[in-house]
């Protein structure tokens, strides 16, 4: 019987042209809204076959704004059954919470998981996502784990559990400089996924109204310490797109087989 | 990289269904040198058509969208790209049954396949569906999808076969260059179009385009939200997009629509979320498109668990997921018409925008066939841009309007429901007066008219012994947004005098030396008659239909007055100015003009008391206008008669309206004047006049010989339409409108029931009468006679029971009523000699 904790964070949806707010310190999520990263969705559907596998439960957490609670409701609705919502103050048109840094994030974290712990109600488990997709920081799996004296793997494709008690141990597969990597942890411990090999599932109808009432503890999230030492963000250089036609003749499939030959080139089709 | 073409005799801007659909017929009708453009990619440029259910339910309470959806879905079918599922529209309370009802009354009307279903009859053909959750289904046979991506590519290949058509996708709009009025050039990121017309078919950024011409469409993109949850196994067990028929959950404002594994569920429940055209994304800031906005999940949340309680078996499942859910955007406008036609602030300029999938194709035909041939077959007066006043094209109104509105997309509409929002926005002058005597204001175009006054309550006593008379209505639905003082205050208007706020009317002048070609030329009857005289008059398509009918003054020898109706003013001026031809100006007065109507046989008598100068029938004879001072103003009398007394209609200048407004009703104290409403003004009185209303009798479709409107002789010199009518008057009329009383209003329940227009005349076995246009009889107006003492209907028959004294039945709410042909023709019930309004 495993418990699960899972972290996620709410981050702008992606677009062609990325928006920054006035202060140029967040991104303008006005047209694309928030989501979760993929990475995070993959965390997600392991913390919820572990929990099922092992007659277990998995509990969501977030440390981010009021809306958050939007990302919860995505986890509590595809089978975590309870949530942990760290609220910081709106940080703005973002909206993500920026003012707490990987560190700050990761004490959160860890203040959360040693109060369960004491409370007799402590995680075996924890994942996270490999990393955000708005920062890309690769911090707060292995600070929480340092925080807490835990084994840790990033980059994990699958996670798996198995036995029970001080025997319990967790299969964690995961890509490395020279090839797969397989690792045994004993539990507790903290894992972070990568996306890829996990198929996260659509929320039900039932597992959206479900969410609707699942329980979620909030706590003002404690002021951050670190910070993020951001100064502002900058866009990227944009690339004028330019257009080839390779063809126009519907008759003579010369067009067609100009296609190919970029198909070819660019390794989606072999001859 | 890809430029625009520099010249267009037309430029299309908008690649969704509408833009292609008028791009193909003006190619069909024989229009060249077109170039269509659009800021997307082809074939889903991004905007609303690439995001839609592509559903199509045929019935619709309005014959214009009826009409325009049954050509659409012919246009669809002729494309291969319609499939019929069948569809249901089910109810979960009492009243939306009644309502199911009155919409099987609209399905026998426009002539679309139609029945009622129970609850277990339903779930046959929906198998998922659980039948314990509704009380009936409205059975919709023809309901189908369609393809619309597909149909525009196919519109546009055919428009290029023709040679007539380039398109040019990923080009943006930056500007429209107007001179002297008149659309002359296009600009965009591509390079500039010298043009001679544009067609704005850009959806939801039509308002944003244009304004680049400095014009207005008045909608706004609002997000309809939609979800779609699969792979459900029932569905997916069967090959093909659609299988089942699809559900409109009427009662909670969503549709359920299978879309091969998946069924998708959409509302209209949620609340009002608005957007401007200027916040849409572009097509890089877009997660998806610019017109698939991220999920809102709080707002969807109650309707999923609707849709969980209507199809459990399916919706419940755990294995079938939310696989897409978006905020799509669509375009409402604040009456809930599309805007069509060219712009009354740019020549050239035309909106094709705010139309749904359903009416795609017909409103493209409609539009071509007005570009190149001045008219359309259907006709699309309630679209027509035109009719937007001023304050109604403000971000205000449209905002509140369509709030109101969006819930009520799948509501039940009374026929004379009025709206709660932006109200007071056009008073009287004589408003306070009105609100003192406990007017009850119906809105038209704007103004507060009051349709009946709670102060004429104590008629209700005076009468009591005629209530054959007032007609009570016992039933809600009836009686809703009426009262029997209606009837009373015409009691009293005929017998004592009534006093009206008229303060509604559209009021232009044509002054200058072409003044009387000018009217000459759009009017049916002579206009060169002598100075002071007041004509009543059909103004006529090229096609010889009905463009109004409206009074004209002559004023001077160069000088006449135009005074039509509020609702169909705009337009009314826009054709007599685009049609007014040199040496004339067209002037509005609208807003200087007030008119105060007094009728009744003691209206000589009162306004006597106002006036010194001769009012007597011989000095003052009917249909002619004159000034005359009257209360310490000269006030333009006019004798006519909407409601077939003696009487006047008084002009002064706005701001002395409420004087003249009190003047008159102290003068009429002793002689027990009573003010009317609007109630007694537009239906009782009129109606049993035989008198016809622009707009519920008279359009596009019907001509002067139809609506038994001939006169004699038909002038020597030519106006519009002149050709075509003189062709009318020697065939055999298509159909002839006649007046038709209720003989027995008792229904099966014993209650008795009023028509409130809109029901079939059927034959009195039930069977419809089709006219010589092969469109079906039904009520275009409905109202209560008293005194005549009967249920009046109005309706275009087809001759051969247009024969006064033929019985037939007319259906109401489910049950059949027996009905006379009272009048064929245009005779008046009461008074057919006219010896009141000539006293």
């Amino acid at each position: 019987m495993a418990n699960v904790l899972v972290c996620i964070k709410r981050v702008p949806g992606s677009s062609g042209q990325v928006l920054l707010t006035g202060d140029s310190m967040s991104i303008d999520a006005r047209h694309v809204g928030h989501t979760l990263s993929p990475h995070e969705e993959c965390a997600i559907e392991a913390a919820v076959q572990i929990a099922g596998d092992t007659g277990g439960a998995a509990t969501v957490l977030t440390l981010g704004p009021e809306g958050a609670l939007e990302q919860l409701r995505e986890a509590l609705a595809v089978g975590v059954s309870s949530a942990v919502h760290l609220v910081t103050a709106d940080g703005g048109s973002g909206d993500s919470g920026d003012a707490h840094g990987p560190a700050d994030v990761a004490a959160a974290i860890a203040d959360v998981a040693r109060r369960r712990e004491a409370a007799g109600e402590g995680f075996d488990l924890i994942l996270l996502g490999n990393d955000a997709a708005d920062t890309g920081d690769f911090q707060v799996g292995v600070r929480l784990a340092y925080l807490l004296a835990r084994p840790v793997v990033t980059g994990a494709r699958t996670v798996a559990v198995d036995g029970s008690g001080p025997a319990a141990v967790a299969t964690v597969i995961g890509d490395g400089p020279a090839g797969t990597e397989e690792f045994q942890l004993p539990l507790p411990a903290v894992v972070t996924v990568k996306e890829g090999e996990i198929t996260p599932r659509y929320p039900s109808i039932p597992g959206r109204l479900k969410a609707k009432k699942a329980p979620v503890e909030v706590i003002e999230a404690p002021a951050p310490v670190q910070g993020t030492a951001r100064r502002a963000l900058v866009l990227p250089p944009e690339h004028p797109s330019t257009v080839q036609i390779l063809g126009t003749d519907k008759d003579t499939g010369a067009a067609a087989a100009a296609v190919v030959d970029v198909l070819h080139t660019i390794g989606v089709v072999t001859r | 990289m890809s430029t625009v073409p520099s010249r267009a005799r037309t430029v299309i801007i908008g690649s969704g269904i509408v833009g292609n659909s008028v791009a193909y017929h003006l190619a069909r009708l024989g229009w060249r040198e077109l170039v269509q453009i659009d800021k997307g990619p082809l074939p889903n440029p991004g905007g609303s058509t690439g995001h839609a259910s592509n559903f199509i339910y045929p019935v619709d309470h309005s014959r214009e969208f009826a009409d325009i959806t049954k050509d659409s879905v012919r246009q669809y079918q002729e494309l291969g790209v319609f499939t019929q599922s069948g569809g249901y529209e089910v109810a979960r309370s009492a009243e939306r049954m009644q309502e199911l009802t009155r919409r099987i009354t609209s399905a026998i009307c426009w002539d679309v396949p139609a029945e009622l279903h129970t609850p277990d009859q339903v779930q046959e053909k929906v198998p998922f569906l659980d039948p314990s959750v509704i009380v009936g289904g409205f059975w919709s046979p023809t309901v189908g999808v369609v393809d619309s991506l597909r149909a525009g590519t196919l519109m546009r290949e055919r428009a290029v076969e023709l040679g007539a058509l380039t398109t040019v996708a990923n080009v943006e709009v930056t500007g429209i260059d107007v001179e002297r009025g008149r659309v002359v050039r296009v600009r965009t990121d591509k390079g500039d179009i010298e043009c001679e017309t544009i067609v704005i078919a850009c959806g939801v950024w039509s308002p944003k385009i244009a304004r680049m011409a400095g014009a207005h469409i008045p909608l706004t993109p609002a997000v309809h939200q939609m979800i779609s949850v699969g792979p459900v196994p029932e569905l997916a067990a069967i090959p093909g997009e659609i299988s089942f028929p699809i559900v409109r959950d009427m009662d909670t404002f969503c549709y359920e629509r299978q879309h091969g594994s998946d069924m998708e569920v959409g509302s209209y429940a949620h609340r009002p979320i608005l957007m401007r055209a200027e916040e849409i994304p572009s097509i890089e800031q877009s997660a998806l498109s610019p017109t698939e906005l991220p999920f809102t999940s709080d707002d969807f949340d109650p309707q999923l668990e609707q849709a969980l309680e209507l199809m459990p078996a399916i919706l419940g499942n755990p294995d079938v997921g939310i696989r897409y859910a978006i905020n799509g955007l669509l375009s409402l406008t604040p009456d809930g018409f599309p805007v069509l036609g060219e712009s009354p602030e740019v020549a050239g300029l035309w909106s094709a925008a705010a139309v749904w999938i359903k009416e795609g194709p017909g409103v493209g035909r409609m539009i071509a066939e007005w570009m190149v041939e001045g008219e359309s077959e259907i006709d699309g007066a309630h679209s027509d841009i035109a009719r937007f006043y001023p304050h109604q094209t403000t971000r205000h109104h449209i905002v509140s309007r369509t709030s109101e509105a969006f819930n009520k997309t799948y509501g039940i509409v009374h026929p004379s429901e009025q709206w709660a929002s932006n109200r007071d926005v056009r008073l009287a002058p004589m408003h306070a007066s009105e609100k003192e005597l406990g007017a009850v204001f119906f809105e038209t175009a704007g103004w507060e008219r009051p349709f009946w006054y709670a102060s004429n309550e104590g008629l209700l006593g005076e009468y009591r012994d005629r209530q054959d008379q007032l007609m009570p209505r016992s039933a809600e639905w009836d009686s809703r947004w009426w009262s029997p003082i209606i009837n009373a205050e015409h009691l009293a208007m005929r017998e004592r005098a009534g006093v009206f706020d008229l303060s509604a009317f559209n009021i232009f002048d044509l002054i200058g030396p072409g003044a009387l070609d000018a009217v000459q030329r759009v009017c049916v009857q002579n206009m060169d008659v002598g100075v002071g005289k007041v004509v009543y008059t059909p103004v006529l398509s090229p096609r010889g239909y009905f463009k109004s009918d409206l009074t004209v003054m002559r004023l001077g020898e160069k000088h006449f007055r135009v005074v039509t109706g509020g609702a169909h003013g705009n337009p009314d001026r826009k054709w007599f100015t685009d049609n007014a031809g040199p040496g004339v100006g067209v002037v509005d007065l609208t807003s200087s003009w007030t008119t105060i109507g007094l009728w009744g046989p003691k209206a000589r008598d009162i306004l006597g008391r106002l006036t010194d100068d001769d009012i007597s029938h011989k000095g003052f004879g009917f249909s002619s206008c004159r000034e005359v001072e009257a209360a310490g103003l000269r006030v333009l009398a006019s004798r006519i008669s909407y409601v077939g007394e003696l009487g006047w209609e008084l002009y002064v200048p706005m701001e002395a309206g409420a004087r003249l407004w009190n003047a008159v009703r102290e003068a009429g104290a002793g002689d027990g004047l009573v003010p009317c409403g609007i109630g007694v003004y537009g239906t009782t009185g009129r109606l049993e006049k035989g008198y016809r209303a622009y707009g519920a009798e008279l359009d596009g479709e019907r001509t002067v010989v139809e609506a038994g409107m001939q006169r004699p002789k038909v002038k020597e010199v030519d106006f519009i339409g002149r050709e075509a009518y003189l062709r009318q008057r020697e065939e055999p009329p298509a159909s002839l409108l006649c007046t038709l009383t209720v003989d027995d209003h008792t229904s099966s329940t014993g209650e008795k029931r009023y028509m409130l227009g809109g029901e079939p005349i059927l034959t009195p076995d039930g069977e419809p009468l089709v006219d010589g246009h092969g469109h079906r009889s039904y009520v275009t107006s409905a109202g209560s006679g008293p005194s005549v003492g009967k249920h009046l209907l109005l309706s275009y028959l087809p001759p051969a029971v247009a024969v006064e004294g033929t019985k037939l039945s007319v259906q109401y709410l489910g049950e059949r009523y027996p009905v006379t042909v009272a009048v064929a023709g245009s005779t008046p019930l009461f008074d057919p000699e006219n010896t009141r309004i000539r006293a």
